[in-house]
């Protein structure tokens, strides 16, 4: 019988994002005599945090007016902003859309940015407690009551290793579930209390990110850029971004809708081309990678976006989805959102009501407006564009309400020509760093103790073996990010290999797996990549 | 009987790290940084020693930045019972550290110094030695066993030739290799604990060591990009090739 600690909190914050901590902080700051702690799975605050990003500083303002003297260590007021539709050797200039306006936003790192809010956080009292996963919802007579952490220690047989410790039970008055895309206890609460039955699917999308010290003068910094088209073709959503920092550096990345038809398409393959592009190679040539990484990001918008309460619980940031698709920011939103569920707690004194308050919010008005636009690519991109268009012009006044469409059966069966192209899907041949998954990951420092259980729990591996690789060819050893899946021949049979230690924790695998038998469940605490600047 | 355990405050071994544009010195802003892997190290094998009975008090020091306070609040939690911060903002070279623990084992008194080998970002493993010699007490060093009697410790070292046990009278200087133990994991409640903890801090000023910088670095390069191979189709070919470059 295992021996837990139990540690008592009026409220509980699952994740060290910034919805997470802007909850934490604001209820401490209203309400001194409670306690909150928050938990985060990454070694230290922003080790996990990955995002474009460009953000609008209004809630943080809100939250924090001091937080401008001590920004985070990139934070770059926004400058030009530039769209362009991307063809294979040209690139075409487009009127930039309203929403992708940002004159008044900063480019910030959002792991910097993470880290001033943790400092702002252990200053008013608040306990943070990183590299401490959240492994289990405590759950009694249909109320959240809780976490339990994830043990450490655990071997990869699953039995007690020598340094093992039991991880600890917390028992929160209030448990705020602020993991991010596609967390793994939000995904438990979810099914546990049905919080989706009355919304659309939920979709995704998959980005990429690496920042880039350039040689002297190529950078321009606060210049914000966004493509379309090239390498994507019309019926995949996506697109690439590029935020010019200051020191000579950019950020550059890609994200493309986990609602993608091919199943021989490779998401990674499709932003290292993307790079090779003319007009994009020449602002990379002689630089070098200094960081890189990818998560996913949730694009369902209003329609999909559960219930935001449960008893005992709540759900903000990305990890309720409330991510602005068409600004590609959720930064002010997860602040927003979780200064609001702060003093819904303060108020009410519990999680009940949180969902009801946040949909007569301005948040939900700005969710509204932009509700549309997303699902309107599912016809593909010049549909979506005249729609996005449309949308724009109306402020989102359209009597409808479209609806998006899941990932994980949007994929076609692979037939003898899908087979064919996935051997040689790319011609073009690469000379931009990095190599493949495996050295970009490195730039991810990631780290993970190999004598551990694999934490990507596929049900029936067999299914791998024989459906997958008729059905679709295995789409999951080329959607991740990280190399993690790979199919071995074996003994005249084939196998999954699971490369455990690979894995940047976006969750992909759990989102896309067309059969959904992968689940992704937080390794021991503290593993995982160990993102700089990002 | 007072251990004193040494830990320095380094870039995490997970980074990889970087050198600055003008190539003076390692990009440090916005960069994770640890306790030294090894002084972790040195500091589970100075509480095992006390909770086997053979010590009452395990006192951490670390000399740093003010932020180094995050490493002593970790070893707090980890189980140590006091932590004093020699605090400057200046670069810490190992003579000046070896100097500046021995003012405090003057003050301290501990029986045993515990330190990490070396610190993974200068690599120097020259504080142990040096301090050893400033007291003129024993050493035993790249230590991966230890077994402590009154009065006396019986270390195994790691050495060129595999492994010399040594035994050494206490008071003494014992630096600490990667097979000694395996550091426990902090728990929630003792990272609650430690807050409560006494650090002591003293500026390095404060010590009275006049000691200016006694290395100076002439800068900082990446290791030269690996060259290609090259096939060759014949033996006579890689013959000639191996001939080319003088092998032969």
């Amino acid at each position: 019988m295992t021996d837990r600690d139990v540690m008592e909190y009026d409220a509980a914050v699952v994740g060290g994002g910034p919805a997470g901590l802007a909850c934490a902080i604001r209820l401490k700051t209203r309400k001194p005599d409670l306690s909150v702690c928050v938990l985060e799975k990454g070694s230290e605050l922003g080790a996990h945090a990955l995002s474009g990003a460009v953000m609008e500083p209004g809630p943080l303002d809100e939250l924090w007016p001091e937080w401008r003297d001590t920004p985070p260590s990139i934070c770059v007021p926004a400058g030009d902003d530039e769209f362009l539709l991307l063809t294979r050797k040209k690139g075409w200039r487009l009127p930039t859309p309203p929403q992708m306006k940002n004159h008044g936003n900063y480019v910030v790192s959002l792991g910097s940015l993470v880290q001033k809010l943790g400092e702002r956080a252990e200053a008013v009292g608040v306990d943070v407690f990183p590299g401490f996963s959240g492994a289990q919802l405590l759950i009694e007579d249909d109320r959240v009551t809780g976490i339990r952490c994830g043990d450490m220690g655990v071997q990869a047989d699953g039995r007690p290793g020598p340094a093992f410790a039991p991880g600890v039970d917390i028992r929160a008055g209030v448990t705020v579930l602020a993991e991010g895309c596609r967390g793994s206890l939000t995904k438990q609460a979810i099914k546990q209390f049905g919080l989706d039955a009355g919304s659309t699917p939920q979709t995704y999308g998959l980005g990429f990110k690496e920042m880039w010290q350039l040689p002297a003068g190529r950078s321009r910094p606060g210049m914000i850029q966004h493509t379309v088209g090239w390498p994507l073709d019309s019926k995949t959503y996506g697109g690439s971004f590029i935020y010019h920092l200051d020191q000579d550096r950019v950020y550059i990345g890609f994200v493309v809708g986990l609602d993608y038809e091919d199943p021989a398409f490779s998401p990674f393959e499709a932003f290292q081309q993307f790079k090779h592009h003319p007009r994009i190679r020449s602002l990379l040539e002689g630089g070098e990678i200094v960081s890189a990484g990818a998560r996913t990001l949730i694009e369902g918008g209003l329609q999909a976006l559960p219930k935001l309460d449960m008893p005992g619980a709540v759900l903000i940031g990305d990890a309720a989805g409330t991510l602005n698709v068409p600004k590609i920011k959720g930064i002010h939103m997860a602040v927003r959102g979780g200064m609001m569920a702060a003093d819904h707690v303060a108020e009410s004194g519990s999680a009940e009501g949180y969902d009801a308050c946040w949909r007569s919010s301005d948040s939900a008005a700005e969710l509204r407006r932009v509700r549309n636009v997303r699902p309107g690519f599912n016809r593909g991109l010049w549909a979506g564009l005249a729609n996005a268009a449309w949308e724009t012009l109306t402020a989102g006044r359209s009597p409808w309400t479209l609806k998006t469409r899941s990932d994980h059966d949007s994929l076609r069966r692979a037939d003898a020509g899908t087979r064919a192209a996935m051997e040689n899907r790319w011609l073009e041949k690469r000379d931009l760093p990095p190599r493949d998954r495996l050295a970009s990951i490195y730039f991810a420092n990631n780290a993970h103790d190999e004598d551990q259980p694999v934490h990507l729990r596929v049900s029936d591996t067999a299914i791998c073996a024989t459906r997958c690789f008729e059905e679709y060819g295995n789409p999951c050893t080329r959607f991740c990010p990280a190399g993690v899946y790979e199919i071995v021949e074996q003994d005249g049979g084939r196998r999954l290999q699971i490369n455990a230690s690979n894995c940047v924790h976006c969750k992909a695998c759990d989102i896309k797996d067309p059969y959904q038998i992968i689940d992704w469940v937080p390794p021991e605490g503290g593993s995982g990549p160990n993102y700089q600047n990002l | 009987m007072k251990i004193l355990v040494g830990i320095k405050r380094v870039i995490d071994y997970n980074v990889r790290v970087q050198i600055n544009r003008d190539g003076t010195d390692v990009v440090k802003e916005g960069v994770k940084m640890s306790i030294n892997p090894f002084d972790e190290i040195a500091v589970e094998q100075a509480l095992r020693i006390r909770d086997a009975g053979m010590a009452d008090e395990v006192v951490v020091v670390s000399i740093g930045p003010g932020a180094a306070q995050q490493q002593l609040r970790t070893a707090l939690a980890m189980g140590a019972d006091r932590a004093t911060l020699i605090e400057t903002e200046n670069e810490v070279q190992p003579l000046a550290a070896a100097r500046a623990l021995m003012k405090l084992v003057e003050s301290e008194g501990p029986g045993m110094v515990l330190l990490g080998k070396q610190a993974i970002d200068d690599d120097a493993n020259q504080v142990g030695q040096m301090l050893a010699a400033l007291w003129d007490r024993p050493q035993a060093t790249f230590i991966s066993g230890l077994e402590v009697t009154e009065g006396k410790a019986k270390a195994v070292r790691e050495v060129d030739a595999g492994l010399e046990t040594v035994e050494v009278s206490l008071p003494a200087v014992f630096t600490v290799d990667l097979r000694l133990n395996e550091p426990r994991f902090v728990k929630m409640p003792d990272i609650m604990k430690a807050k409560r903890k006494p650090l002591e801090t003293m500026t390095f000023e404060s010590l009275g060591i006049d000691m200016p910088p006694q290395l100076e670095n002439l800068g900082y390069a990446p290791p030269p990009p690996r060259a290609g191979g090259t096939k060759v189709e014949s033996v006579a070919a890689l013959i000639a090739a191996l001939k080319d470059k003088g092998v032969l």
